[in-house]
C-alpha cells in the first residue's frame, strides 16, 4: 500500500491544530460561515427566514454532487466536461419516466436515472481509456453529442411540475430536524465518496494513478479499470444530479444543466484538487462547491447586481489557484531550508 | 451560479454546428437544384420555386422560439419558399455569426434574425444584404435589416404590463421591483426602461426598487426572484418581462408561502409554462403575443420583400395570409398587434 500515499506530507513536526488551521476545509469553512454571516447582517432572510434557510442548505447540493464526480475524474489526470449534458438527460428522462409510465416507483426512477448517468459515463470513460485520446477531448466531443441528443429529442418540450408524483414534488422541499431532507441525502453521499477515497484500496487507487501514471502502472494498476471506475462514478452522480435537480426545481427542458461541467471544475479547485491530477480531498470538494453555490445565492440577495457576480466568483477561483502557488512555493522553500540545514 | 462557457468551447460550439449546418445546408442546396420541381409541389399560392429563407432563433430549443419557428414554417409552406431553421445553442453575442455566412454562401433569398445583440451580427447582415439577401428581423431588432417585425411596441408591453400592475396596486401604489432575462437583449433593456419611465410618468406612487436578471437560465432567475423577495422588505409586485424569468418568479413563490400574497407576480410568459401557476391561483395575470403569429408575419414579410411588395419605407404595405393587411411603420417597424391578457379563463386555450 506504499503507493497509494501520494500527497506529500504537508507539515512536519507542528501540532495537529496547526495542521488544520492550514488546511484547505478550514479555510473554506471559515470563508462559508463568514459569507453567510455577513449575507445575514445586511439581510437576515437570507438566513433568518422559512424560504432563505431553506435555499441556503438545498441550493447547493446538486453543485455538490456534480463536483464530487468532477474532482475523482481530475484527480486521475482527466476532465470530465460532459456531466452538465448528462444531467440534462437524466432530468428529463426521469420525468418522461413519471408522466409516461403510470405509477412508476419513485426509487426505480431515481435508479434508472442513476444508471443512465453511469452508462454515459462508461461510453466517456471507454473513449478514453482504449483511444487514449486526451480525456479533455473526448468529453468535449459528448458535452456536444449528449446535448444535441438532449435537443434533438426533447426539442421545445419541458418539464411540468403537474407530470411528477406529489410524494417526489415534496422531496424537494421537505425538512428534517429543519434541515432539507435533499441535503441529508447529498451528506450521505459525500460520506460514502469520501470513505471511499480515503479508506479504500480502489479509491487510493485512483490517487496514484493521477499522481504519477507511470509509477501506478508499474506497480500493477490497471490504468483503462481506473479510468472508466472514475468515469462511470462522475456520470453516475450527474445521474443522480439530474434527479436533484428535478425534485428541486420540477421543470426541466433541453438546456438545463448546460455551463455546469465548468461550475464543477471551479468548484473542485476552490476545494483544492490540483487540475494536474493526484491530490485533493473530497470534503474539501463538497466545501468548496457549498461555497460558490453560497455565493451565487448571496449576491442577489445582498443586491449585487447581477454583471458582477460572474466577475466575483471567478476572482475566487483565480484566488484558489493563486493561494495554491503561493502555500505550495512557500512549502517548497522551507522543505529546501530544512534539507540544508540538516 | 452560473459562469460563461469559456470562449474555447464555445467557439469550438459554433464552428461545429456551423460546419453541420453548412454541410446540411449544401445537401439540401444541391437536392434543390436538381429537383427545383419538388419544392414547388408543397407551394400553392404565389410562391417561387427558388424562394428561399433561413430563420435564425436566439438559440435552439427555446420553447417560444419553437414556437415563432412553427408559424414561420407554416407561412414559408404557404408561400413555397423553403425553409431551414438552425441556430446555436448559446445565446452568446457572436454565435449566430456562422449561420449568417452559411445563409449567404448556399445563396438564401432571406434570412430573418432574432439577433442576441444588435450590432454583434451586423457586419454579417450588411454583407448579406449587398448580396441581395433580404433581412428581416424578428422578436428583436438589429441595426442592419429591411424590416423588423415587431411582436408589440415598446410602449405597448410597457403599457400592457404597467396597466396590470397598477390595477392590482391600486391606489396606494408600493414597492416593485423588475426581473428581466439577459442584460444585453435589446428588447428586453427597451421595455424594462419604458416600464420605468411609464411608471415615473403616470404612476408616482410606485417605486422601482430594483432591476435584476435572471439571464434566461431557470436556476438563476429562481435564485434572483429569491433575491428580490427577501432583500426587498416591503416589496409588493415582481413585473418580469422575460418568460424564464415570469415562470421562476411564480415558482419560487409557488414554493415559499411565506410570501404568497405578499408579493404579486406578472410579466410576460408562456401560458403552457404558467398554467400551473394561474391555475393554483399564485399569479392572476400575465400578458404576451402569439409568437407563432410572429413567426408566421416574418415569414410573410420576407416574401413581401423578396418579391418587392414593400421596401422596408414607411407606409409601405402588403397582405400576411391569415393575420391580414399590415403597413409598414417609422423606421421600417411592422407592429404585429397590442399585447394579448392571459387569466385563469383563457390560459390553457393555447399550446404554446
Amino acid at each position: 500500500m506504499s503507493v497509494t500515499h501520494t500527497v506529500p506530507p504537508i507539515e512536519t513536526g507542528r501540532s495537529g491544530l496547526q495542521k488544520l488551521l492550514r488546511a484547505r476545509e478550514s479555510g473554506l469553512v471559515v470563508l462559508i460561515v463568514a459569507l453567510i454571516a455577513v449575507t445575514a447582517a445586511i439581510q437576515p432572510t437570507f438566513l433568518f427566514s422559512d424560504g432563505g434557510w431553506r435555499e441556503l442548505l438545498r441550493q447547493p447540493t446538486i453543485l455538490i454532487l456534480i463536483a464530487l464526480g468532477e474532482a475523482i475524474v481530475i484527480i486521475t489526470r482527466n476532465i470530465d466536461l460532459s456531466i452538465g449534458s448528462i444531467l440534462c438527460l437524466s432530468t428529463y428522462t426521469s420525468g418522461w419516466l413519471f408522466a409516461n409510465v403510470e405509477g412508476i416507483p419513485i426509487v426505480l426512477v431515481v435508479l434508472i436515472g442513476v444508471a443512465l448517468g453511469a452508462f454515459l459515463g462508461l461510453i466517456n470513460g471507454l473513449l478514453v481509456a482504449f483511444l487514449r485520446v486526451p480525456s479533455l477531448v473526448i468529453t468535449l466531443g459528448t458535452l456536444y453529442a449528449y446535448r444535441g441528443i438532449a435537443i434533438l429529442w426533447i426539442g421545445p418540450h419541458f418539464i411540468r411540475s403537474s407530470w411528477l408524483p406529489p410524494e417526489f414534488r415534496a422531496l424537494g422541499t421537505m425538512q428534517w430536524v429543519g434541515i432539507p431532507v435533499l441535503l441529508l441525502l447529498v451528506l450521505i453521499v459525500v460520506l460514502i465518496v469520501g470513505w471511499f477515497m480515503t479508506s479504500r484500496r480502489a479509491g487510493r487507487d485512483l490517487y496514484a494513478l493521477g499522481s504519477n501514471p507511470e509509477a501506478a502502472k508499474l506497480f500493477g494498476l490497471s490504468e483503462r479499470r481506473l479510468t472508466l471506475n472514475a468515469f462511470v462514478t462522475s456520470g453516475a452522480l450527474a445521474g443522480l444530479g439530474g434527479l436533484v435537480y428535478l425534485s428541486i426545481y420540477a421543470t426541466g427542458d433541453a438546456r438545463v444543466g448546460t455551463g455546469y461541467e465548468l461550475e464543477a471544475v471551479a468548484a473542485a479547485v476552490v476545494g483544492g484538487v490540483a487540475i494536474v491530477g493526484g491530490s485533493g480531498t473530497i470534503w474539501g470538494v463538497a466545501l468548496g462547491a457549498f461555497f460558490l453555490a453560497t455565493i451565487s445565492s448571496a449576491l442577489p440577495v445582498l443586491g449585487v447586481p447581477s454583471l458582477w457576480q460572474q466577475a466575483i466568483v471567478g476572482i475566487f477561483i483565480v484566488g484558489a489557484i493563486l493561494l495554491d502557488r503561493v502555500l505550495f512555493l512557500s512549502r517548497t522553500r522551507r522543505a529546501k531550508r530544512k534539507g540544508s540545514e540538516s | 451560479m452560473r459562469f460563461t462557457p469559456s470562449g474555447f468551447s464555445r467557439k469550438t460550439l459554433v464552428i461545429s454546428t456551423a460546419a453541420l449546418a453548412a454541410t446540411a445546408l449544401l445537401l439540401t442546396g444541391c437536392a434543390g437544384g436538381s429537383g427545383t420541381a419538388s419544392s414547388t409541389d408543397g407551394g400553392s399560392a404565389g410562391g417561387g420555386g427558388d424562394s428561399s429563407i433561413t430563420v435564425i432563433p436566439k438559440s435552439l430549443g427555446n420553447k417560444y422560439f419553437e414556437a415563432s419557428d412553427k408559424g414561420a414554417a407554416a407561412a414559408a409552406d404557404e408561400l413555397g419558399m423553403t425553409f431551414k431553421e438552425v441556430g446555436p445553442t448559446a445565446t452568446g453575442s457572436a454565435d449566430q455569426v456562422p449561420f449568417i455566412q452559411t445563409a449567404i454562401q448556399t445563396g438564401q433569398k432571406a434570412i430573418a434574425i432574432a439577433a442576441n445583440d444588435p450590432t454583434a451580427v451586423c457586419n454579417d447582415l450588411s454583407q448579406a444584404q449587398s448580396q441581395g439577401v433580404k433581412v428581416v428581423a424578428y422578436d428583436t431588432d438589429t441595426d442592419c435589416r429591411d424590416v423588423f417585425v415587431n411582436q408589440a411596441t415598446v410602449d405597448g408591453v410597457a403599457e400592457g404590463l404597467v396597466k396590470l400592475t397598477a390595477d392590482h396596486l391600486g391606489d396606494e401604489g408600493g414597492t416593485i421591483a423588475i426581473l428581466s432575462g439577459g442584460a444585453n437583449a435589446a428588447n428586453l433593456n427597451a421595455w424594462v426602461d419604458a416600464i420605468q419611465a411609464l411608471i415615473k410618468k403616470d404612476h408616482p406612487k410606485i417605486t422601482v426598487a430594483k432591476v435584476a436578471y435572471g439571464d434566461d437560465v431557470d436556476e438563476k432567475a429562481y435564485q434572483e426572484a429569491q433575491g428580490l423577495m427577501q432583500s426587498i422588505p416591503d416589496l409588493k409586485a415582481i413585473i418580469a418581462p422575460d418568460t424564464v424569468s415570469v415562470k421562476e418568479a411564480a415558482h419560487y413563490l409557488s414554493d415559499t408561502p411565506e410570501y404568497q400574497g405578499k408579493v404579486w407576480v406578472t410579466g410576460l410568459g408562456l401560458p403552457s409554462e404558467m398554467k400551473d401557476y394561474v391555475d393554483s391561483g399564485i399569479v392572476e395575470q400575465f400578458g404576451l403575443w402569439n409568437p407563432e403569429d410572429l413567426g408566421y408575419l416574418a415569414s410573410y414579410a420576407a416574401d413581401a420583400l423578396i418579391k418587392g411588395d414593400i421596401t422596408g419605407k414607411e407606409g409601405d404595405t402588403f397582405t400576411a395570409g391569415k393575420l391580414g393587411d399590415y403597413t409598414v411603420g417609422a423606421d421600417g417597424e411592422i407592429v404585429l398587434g397590442p399585447l394579448f391578457v392571459f387569466n385563469k379563463d383563457n390560459v390553457g386555450d393555447f399550446s404554446f
